[in-house]
This record gives C-alpha cells, structure tokens and sequence, in this order.
C-alpha cells in the first residue's frame, strides 16, 4: 500500500503550497488514476511519493518503508516512475532504453534472466520488433510505449506514471491503458496514473482521485467521482455527465459545458 | 510492424533475447573504432619520437619522450575528465574548460604565490605547490559547481554563460593579483604558469601522471552509474542510482584530472570540449565504460598528433594550446549555434 502521510510543499517559502496536507492511501493491485486541472499539484504528488521530490512537511511510506530514508536502490525495486517530460541527451536504442529498467537489480551487468525480463517488457507493449530503432526515430507513441516498457521492466510491485497519454492518438492512448490494465490484472502491479481526461480515467481505473489546489477533492470508484457535482468540486466547472451502456460519460467538450450556474467558469 | 496491442500474450518473451544482429553490427563498429583509435595515438607517439630524428639521439630522445610524457597526460585528463563532466552536467556543449575550471586553477596558483610569495614557493618545490593548488582547486571546484547545478540545472544556456564570465572574471583576477607581486615573484608565478609542453619538469609530470591514473581509475566504479547519470537526474533516481554521491565523486575526479593538465601545461580552454564530442561521434554507443576510456586515447591521440603537426607540418613555433583553442573554439561556436537552432 502506498501510504501518503499528511504531505504539504510548497516550491517558493513563500509562495502558495502545491501540495497542502494531502493524506491518501492508494491500495494495492488496483489502477488509480489522478485527476485534476492544470496545476493542480499532480506531478508534484507523483514525484513526492516517487521520492523525486522531498516534501516539506509529511511523508511517504510504501509497504512500510519510507521512500525518502531508504536507500535509492532498495526504493527502485518497490516503485518505478515514468516522468511526464522524458527528454534524454544520450542517443539510445529501444532496447537500450528498456535495459535501463533492470539497473536496480543488475547494477548495469544484465544476466540472462534481465534479457529475458527486458524481452517480455518489449512484448508486453508490442514493441518487440522495434527493438533496434533509435527513440528518436519513432512516433510520439512508439516512444511513450518504450519508455513504460521500461519502468515494466523494472519488475516494481508499484508503477506510477505521470499522463502516459500525452501525444497519442486515440488507438494508442487505449492500448497503453490497456497496457496498464493488464499489468495490474495479470502481473499484479499496483498502478498510478495521472490522466487529464476524466473519461479514460472512468474506463480504465478502479479508482479515481481528484486534485484542486494541492489537495484532494474528491475520491472513489469512477461512477461516483463522474458526477457533474464532484466534477464540479475538481474542475470548478459544469460538466454534464451521461450515462451509455452502463458507464459514465462526462461530456467535457460540449459548448455548454463550462458554464458555471454563477454565470463564471472558474472558482467560487 | 506491428503497433497494436495484443494483450492476449502479455508475457510470451519475444524471439530476439540476446542482442540482435543490428545490435551486434554496431558492437562491432565500437570495437573497430577502438582499434583505429589506439593505432592513431600509437603512430602519433611513433612520429613524435621519431621524426626529424638528428644530433644526439639519446638527448633528443630523453627531451621528447618527455615531452611525449606531457602530451598524453593531459590528452588523457582532459578527454576523460571532459566526457565525464558532460555527462554529469546534461550538456554536451558543458565541458570543465567551458565552465571556467583552469581559469580558476590559474587564479588558485596566482593568488598562493601572491599568499605565500615566491620564496616560500621555491620552499616548496613545483610538486608540493602542485599539491596544495589541486587540494584548493578541488575544495573550490567542487562547492562552486554543486552550487551551480543546484540553482540553474534548467538553463543551459545560463549555464554556458556563467561560465563564460567565471572564466574571464578568474582571469581577471589572476592579472589584477600578478600585477600586485613583486618583480621577483612575478617572474616565479610566470615560469609557473607557462609552463609548457617544451619544459616539462620530470618530477612534476611523475606526479601527474599518478595523478591522473589514480584519477581515471576512480570513474572506473562510477561509468555504469554515468550510463543512468546520463539519462537525466529524476531517472537516475528512479533507478536507484545515489545521484548526489556520484555526481560529487566524478566532481572531485574530474577537479584533480584538470588539475593535472592545468599545471602541466596550462588552460587549453576547448580542447576537452573538442575530444569529448569527437569521442561521442566516433563511438556509435552510450556506454561509459566504453566512451571514457575511449576519451582519454582520443584525446591523448589529439595533443600528440596536434604536435606533431604543429612542429613538423605546419613548423610553427605556436604552443599546441594557442592551435588547439582555435579550432576548438570555431567548434564550440558551431556547437552552440547548432542547438539554438534546435
Ligand atoms: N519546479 C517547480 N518550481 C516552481 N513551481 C512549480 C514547479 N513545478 C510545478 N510548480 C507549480 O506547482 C503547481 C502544481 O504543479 P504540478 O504539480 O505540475 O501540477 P499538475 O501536474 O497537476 O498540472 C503549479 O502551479 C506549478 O506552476
Ligand atoms: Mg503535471
């Protein structure tokens, strides 16, 4: 279980807090999808439980460790992080990037079985044959899917990833949640994953968290976080939400949506 | 090509376990490399020994194998040293010379002749002056670029300006403390810094070079961390790497391989930056533990054959450096233009 203890920070000392006194439990074998608007103090959370970041005040604890005391490697065989900006100055092939993963474990020495696990990563994401092509030969998705490829192969029992979808078409924004999906469901990985469309988050979560200003907002299964109320606590806007073939569809695009009953879009 | 999921065989383990044949194309393209590389410093050495051989062989030969001596351990310190910096730095335009670091050793020994006076100089002796210069260098060196990447990582361009102006500010004040010594030591402080490579004291270049050697086996534990370093500072963490650790050690190896050069031989500005990128364009591969050795003989490969050219070919009586900084700065300008754009 990721436990998030009571954390706040702030980036200036003086400036407002990005993250203000946020306590969260996240538990374990399920998809969690983070929600919230710009701002909002996501990245901040993702990297703060990732120990990218150390919090002012509260802390982290993860299976009963806390990720800021432990040493570096015992943390990068519990929890791997996929940033939401990956630029990299080294010119590296797929399978470079994805040998990476096996770092915490072989030190930079692969054994046979770090081949193999870095073969089934690969696989996984559907990019085996495109092993050999250099990153920055591919398409935006191609990439994003190396990339989990290789926090896969760290073999973490946590995978947290911060808006995995950026850049990608609708076919691959999909299959990386479904990607995800089945990490949980087949390899047992306990997912995080930051999201800005609350409807993916409903189809492919089992849980979602809404942030606004530093702190959660709203918390629960989709059908109850894609209501036009929570939603309305999250986004400080209107969105009608309907329902089709059982599911929720919050239907963010509308020209109507937006409107707040005030007569403005945004806070209170 | 398939882009598709099939989640149906999540975990089948693809065909290709091992490296594929693309893969072993291109292991066998850095090991030529390699090959190529070592074979040019050797014929340079050769030449450099050998060309032009007249008069009494046994002095001439005693004069350049010293000088050789120099040659290759600055072009090593250097090379090495450089590539590793660019890593730590995230900056392929970032090198040590770039950021100011023999400048600073420049100001370092100015402002110890000026503590201490050129007696106490004499006193003692061009190695332990060596000695006590480096410690400051590194002490110095050190909190100055921790500082510096703590507070504008972000900003390359900041970065390449700050040292810019660190560079010219520590030689400024290296002038304005010469011009406060007196005649005598004066002249002590500029038989001390320009130094060159046509007198080079045998017991100095000793102490270089177990300097150097003892610095360039220090990165050896630390290349497989510089592969992840490399990949930037939040991935290094997430993959378990202790990024301050390994970035303070490879600062303090790379403070004392600049060292080495600097007292050897002088500021030579760009020629890291020069070695470093020709390595990374050379060698078709991200590993350290191939690229830094790989630097070093590429840049031991530079200042020998630089020399030779500069005596035999072009028969100029122009110190290596003033050439080496001339082409390494068109370069540098080539460099930085080339990412603006980007
Ligand atoms: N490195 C930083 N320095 C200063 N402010 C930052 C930094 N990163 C993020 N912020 C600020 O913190 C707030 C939350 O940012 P972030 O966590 O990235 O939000 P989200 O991911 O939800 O969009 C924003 O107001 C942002 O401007
Ligand atoms: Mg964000």
């Amino acid at each position: 279980m990721i436990h998030v203890d009571h954390v706040s920070h702030a980036y200036t000392p003086s400036g407002p807090p990005v993250l203000d006194d946020v306590a969260l439990d996240i538990t374990r074998g399920a998809v969690t999808a983070l929600v919230g608007p710009n701002g909002a103090g996501k990245s901040t959370l993702l990297a703060a439980v990732s120990r990218l970041l150390g919090p002012d005040h509260g802390r982290v604890v993860v299976d009963g460790v806390d990720v800021a005391r432990a040493p570096d490697r015992e943390v990068a065989r519990v929890l791997a992080v996929l940033r939401q900006d990956t630029r990299l100055s080294a010119r590296l092939t797929v399978v470079d990037l994805v040998r990476f993963g096996r770092f915490p474990h072989s030190g930079g020495r692969l054994t046979t079985a770090d081949h193999e696990v870095v073969a089934a990563s690969l696989a996984h994401v559907g990019m085996a044959d495109l092993r050999d092509r250099y990153l920055d030969e591919l398409s935006g998705g191609q990439r994003q899917r190396a990339f989990i490829a290789m926090v896969l192969a760290q073999e973490t029992p946590y995978v947290l990833l911060d808006e995995p979808l950026n850049n990608l078409d609708m076919e691959h924004a999909a299959s990386v949640m479904r990607v995800l999906r089945t990490a949980a469901d087949d390899l047992g990985r306990t997912v995080v994953v930051v999201l800005h469309d609350v409807n993916m988050a409903a189809a492919w979560a089992d849980d979602v968290v809404g942030m606004r200003d530093g702190r959660v907002v709203a918390r629960g299964r989709p059908a109850e976080v894609l209501r036009t109320d929570v939603l309305r606590e999250v986004f400080g806007i209107e969105i009608p939400v309907v329902t089709v073939d059982g599911s929720p569809v919050a239907l963010h695009w509308l020209p109507r949506a937006g409107r707040h009953p005030m007569g403005v879009g945004q806070r209170y | 090509m398939s882009t598709v999921l099939d989640p149906s065989t999540p975990l089948d383990p693809g065909p290709a376990v091992g490296p594929s044949s693309s893969e072993r194309a291109r292991r066998t393209r850095v090991r030529r490399a390699l090959v190529v590389l070592v074979l040019v410093l050797l014929v340079g050495c050769a030449a450099h020994l050998l060309w032009d051989l007249r008069g009494s062989w046994a002095y001439a030969l005693d004069l350049r194998s010293r000088q050789l001596g120099a040659l290759v351990v600055v072009g090593a310190a250097v090379g090495a040293s450089s590539l590793a910096f660019q890593t730590v730095a995230g900056s392929r335009i970032l090198t040590p010379g770039v950021m100011g670091f023999d400048t600073l050793y420049v100001l370092i020994q100015t402002v110890t002749v000026f503590a201490f006076g050129a007696g106490a100089l004499q006193l003692f002796g061009v190695v332990e002056s060596f000695v006590l210069d480096t410690a400051l260098l590194t002490v110095f060196g050190v909190l100055l670029f921790r500082w510096l990447f703590r507070r504008h990582s972000r900003n390359l361009f900041v970065l390449v300006l700050v040292g810019i102006v660190l560079g010219s500010l520590f030689a400024s004040l290296s002038t304005l403390a010469s011009r406060m010594l007196s005649p005598d030591d004066y002249l002590t402080l500029q038989a001390v810094l320009f130094a060159s490579f046509t007198t080079v004291d045998v017991r100095l270049l000793l102490v270089c070079a177990a300097t150097s050697a003892a610095g360039l086996a220090a990165l050896v534990p630390l290349l497989r961390r510089l592969d992840v370093v490399d990949l930037g500072r939040d991935a290094a963490v997430a993959l378990g790497v202790d990024y301050r650790r390994t970035v303070t050690r490879v600062l303090v190896v790379v403070t004392l391989l600049v060292a080495t050069s600097t007292a050897l031989v002088g500021p030579m500005l760009f020629l890291g930056l020069l070695v470093a990128n020709l390595t990374r364009q050379f060698l078709p591969t991200h590993t350290h533990v191939v690229l830094v050795p790989a630097a070093a003989v590429t840049g031991a490969a530079t200042t020998v054959l630089g020399q030779v050219v500069v005596t035999h070919v072009l028969d100029l009586a122009t110190p290596l450096s003033v050439v080496v900084n001339l082409v390494g700065g068109v370069y540098f300008l080539v460099l930085l233009l080339r990412s603006v754009r980007l």
